[in-house]
């Protein structure tokens, strides 16, 4: 998959579309955050996430980029400040990972109620216990009722393309946004990127203050965090359950705005051999191009198989997931995070309540895999397509939660 | 700081025209809060505005669709009112640079919970950073918003819902915190002490802390009628007396430099201030004499080191 981006990329810099670099996941999200003449990074370092700071912080100390560089004592300090930061209408970021984004869970909801653009990269990393550094989603789905958007990029390409795609969503749905880029697996890997022009980036991201529009102004004296009980907060919370449904849309323009600017296709939803699959797996993060690969050998053997990922995963892209299945016999759904004693993991949970009321609908089961960073092989993935296959000759999903590459 | 308007009678302190706090707020009456926050906002300048961590004065202030406050208000969580005052200040700082924007004079309230407990983490992370604010903890010296639990500000016998006065156990068993010593401790070129029975050192206090460059902090005394248990038209003398008994002593710590505002040389009994307070009462009956001879001890200690501090002993 990373051969083959290159190829693109290398095709890309014949016809002189951008500039390519070298960079890698977390260096990538930093170039993207330097683009956007942020205003204010309040972080703390956690691996895998810290080079994207350390970055950061060498572009302002070296006059790259004219913002303050908040070095916090903690994470749950480093959103606080981050939402004290974006009141004033400065453009904001932040970045964590695992266990720095459950310290700052506290502050997740505060950020989204009070409707605040904030950006944060979040490297993609396994709770503890046992402590541990590499890839689970644990963190984006404990962020995923929080309301805040969220994406996942593939590869560090896309991690590039988020992070300008995630300002521009924060701030045109005032609705903080996170990208999710997989723990070592893009925060560490190094690609050729092809990155926007400067001039390009404030096209599509104009430079304009205020962000937030309603910012602290002793003109006009706000009370920002009130109190509001039983006579008011659920109103409160209905009009922000309504905004994060109508951002649905409006990520979905700004995606293609950004196809525009980039020449490189965005959507919520990204399907690759679905029209008449049989079988499919659908799955967020990095996992995607080593599915597509496998897809790719057992089509070229006449299997009906293909594969689905979400770049969006907040709001969930309900519609174009079902229109994707809609032929589908049996669809996998893998996940990268479990939730204990609930009746799915948490991506499956949200496929299987999309889908109940869809008449015809696939069978569906669950695939957990990779948590702390355990590979993903095509012989995993062969191996699920395999038990889907069976699953559709039966006409019964057996297992309705499978663990791979797991060991005996 | 020689151009300060620094004042010498109560007389001085901006009139009417200067009301930021509306009243109508559910504040408890005799509590201490509104009159700090009332003398703050006459002594710091325009343009200001307020960081406010979670607690009394939050919550009785800002009880939606109302708000008591004529300036840019904004509370975040309970332990974050530093961390948040730091990011308003950095992003106030950049868009001044950048974009021309005014910074403006940023104070922040917190109760004892929210700043001896919870916050200290926070707190401790933007003194050390230099954020240009006044932090203000007005410390009622237990969780009152919550129902009268002990916090680390609770002085020692204290009866609080989790430290009660019990036949085995009479009140709080451990001493107050220092938390002026802790600020200073980060090397901030200004913290001090301060009690609502003398407005006009309170004034100064906070117009030098707003001066400063940099973080500087205030420790103010907040009687609470509610959890102290004592008649609400006692405030202000149970706030002196807690002066005058050297309870709590009135201090300031310029760079370094220790100055005591108000010099008890013979303090009054301790029994005065403790026999208003259902909080202490219990003390005061001879089975629990240990626990006052611990309170008193503490107390000592206190005034003694903080005459070395200021080079008088």
């Amino acid at each position: 998959m990373f051969v083959q981006l290159k190829l693109l990329l290398w095709f890309r810099r014949e016809s002189e579309m951008g500039k390519i670099i070298g960079l890698n996941g977390d260096e990538a999200v930093a170039y993207a955050v330097k683009q956007t003449n942020v205003d204010v990074i309040a972080a703390y370092p956690i691996t895998p996430q810290t080079i994207i700071v350390e970055r950061l912080s060498e572009y302002v100390h070296n006059g790259e980029l004219e913002a303050a560089f908040v070095p916090v004592e903690s994470e749950h300090s480093a959103l606080s400040a981050t939402v004290g930061a974006a009141l004033t209408g400065a453009r904001v970021f932040t970045a964590t990972a695992s266990q720095g984004l459950a310290l700052m869970y506290e502050i997740l909801w505060i950020a989204s109620s009070l409707r605040l653009p904030i950006v944060m990269a979040l490297g993609n990393r396994a709770f503890s216990a046992p402590i541990n550094i590499h890839c689970s989603h644990d963190d984006a789905m404990a962020a995923r009722d929080a309301g805040w958007i969220e994406f996942f990029s593939e590869n560090v390409q896309e991690a590039y393309d988020l992070t300008l795609i995630a300002f521009k969503s924060a701030e045109s749905c005032l609705l903080p946004a996170i990208v999710n880029l997989d723990a070592f697996i893009l925060t560490h890997s190094l690609e050729g990127v092809e990155v926007l022009d400067d001039n390009d980036v404030k096209r599509f991201l104009p430079d304009k203050r205020p962000i937030y529009p309603y910012p602290i102004d002793v003109e006009k004296p706000t009370t920002y965090g009130p109190l509001a009980l039983y006579d008011y907060y659920i109103e409160m919370k209905r009009q922000q359950a309504e905004a994060v449904k109508e951002a649905y849309g409006k990520i979905v323009n700004i995606m293609r705005e950004y196809s525009e600017v980039s020449g490189r296709k965005y959507s919520p939803v990204k399907a690759y051999f679905m029209d008449d699959a049989e079988v499919a797996i659908v799955v967020l993060g990095s996992a995607a191009g080593t599915i597509r690969t496998v897809v790719r050998d057992l089509r070229s053997k006449g299997e009906k198989v293909g594969v689905l990922s979400l770049t969006l995963y907040r709001p969930f892209p309900e519609k174009e997931l079902m229109n994707a299945v809609k032929n589908v016999k049996v669809l996998a759904v893998m996940d990268r995070a479990y939730s204990y004693g609930a009746p799915g993991a948490p991506l499956f949970s949200d496929i299987a309540a999309t889908l109940y009321n869809v008449e015809e609908k696939p069978m569906l089961f669950n695939v957990v895999y990779g948590l702390g960073g355990r590979d993903l092989t095509a012989d995993h993935v062969k191996f699920v397509f395999n038990i889907a296959k069976e699953y559709l000759r039966k006409g019964i999903v057996e297992k309705k939660e499978i663990w791979i590459g797991v060991r005996k | 700081m020689s151009e300060l308007r620094l004042i010498k009678s109560i007389k001085e302190i901006p009139g009417q025209k200067y009301e930021y706090l509306a009243p109508g707020h559910r504040l408890c009456a005799g509590c201490g809060a509104p009159q700090l926050v009332r003398i703050v906002l006459k002594a710091i300048p325009d343009p200001k505005i307020v960081i406010n961590a979670t607690g009394c004065l939050e919550v009785a202030t800002t009880i939606y669709p109302y708000s008591s406050w004529k300036i840019p208000w904004v509370h975040n969580a309970f332990e974050n009112a530093a961390a948040t005052a730091g990011g308003v200040e950095a992003a106030f700082k950049i868009l001044e640079k950048k974009f021309g924007v005014k910074k403006p004079h940023i104070i922040v309230f917190g109760g004892d919970g929210g700043t001896f407990d919870i916050g200290l983490q926070a707190l401790s992370g933007a003194l050390e950073r230099g954020h240009d604010f006044v932090y203000i903890c007005y410390d009622n010296e237990a969780y009152m918003n919550t129902g009268i639990q002990r916090s680390s500000a609770t002085p020692r016998g204290a009866a609080t819902t989790t430290s009660p006065a019990g036949t085995v156990i009479p009140g709080k068993p451990e001493r107050k915190k220092n938390l002026v010593e802790i600020a200073v401790a980060h090397g901030i070129e200004y913290a001090a002490t301060a009690n609502p029975a003398y407005p006009v050192d309170l004034y100064n206090k906070i117009v030098k802390a707003d001066a400063v460059e940099g973080p500087a902090v205030i420790h103010y005394f907040n009687p609470c009628p509610t959890g102290w248990r004592f008649d609400p038209s006692l405030s202000i003398e149970i706030a002196r007396l807690a002066v005058l008994t050297r309870v709590w002593p009135l201090y300031e710590v310029e760079k370094g430099e220790y100055k005591i505002n108000v010099m008890i040389k013979k303090p009054r009994p301790l029994e005065e201030y403790l026999e208003k307070q259902g909080r202490f009462r219990h003390l005061l009956r001879p089975e629990n004499k240990w626990m006052l001879d611990l309170l008193k001890k503490d107390i000592e200690e206190n005034w003694k080191w903080l005459l070395r501090r200021a080079g008088l002993a």
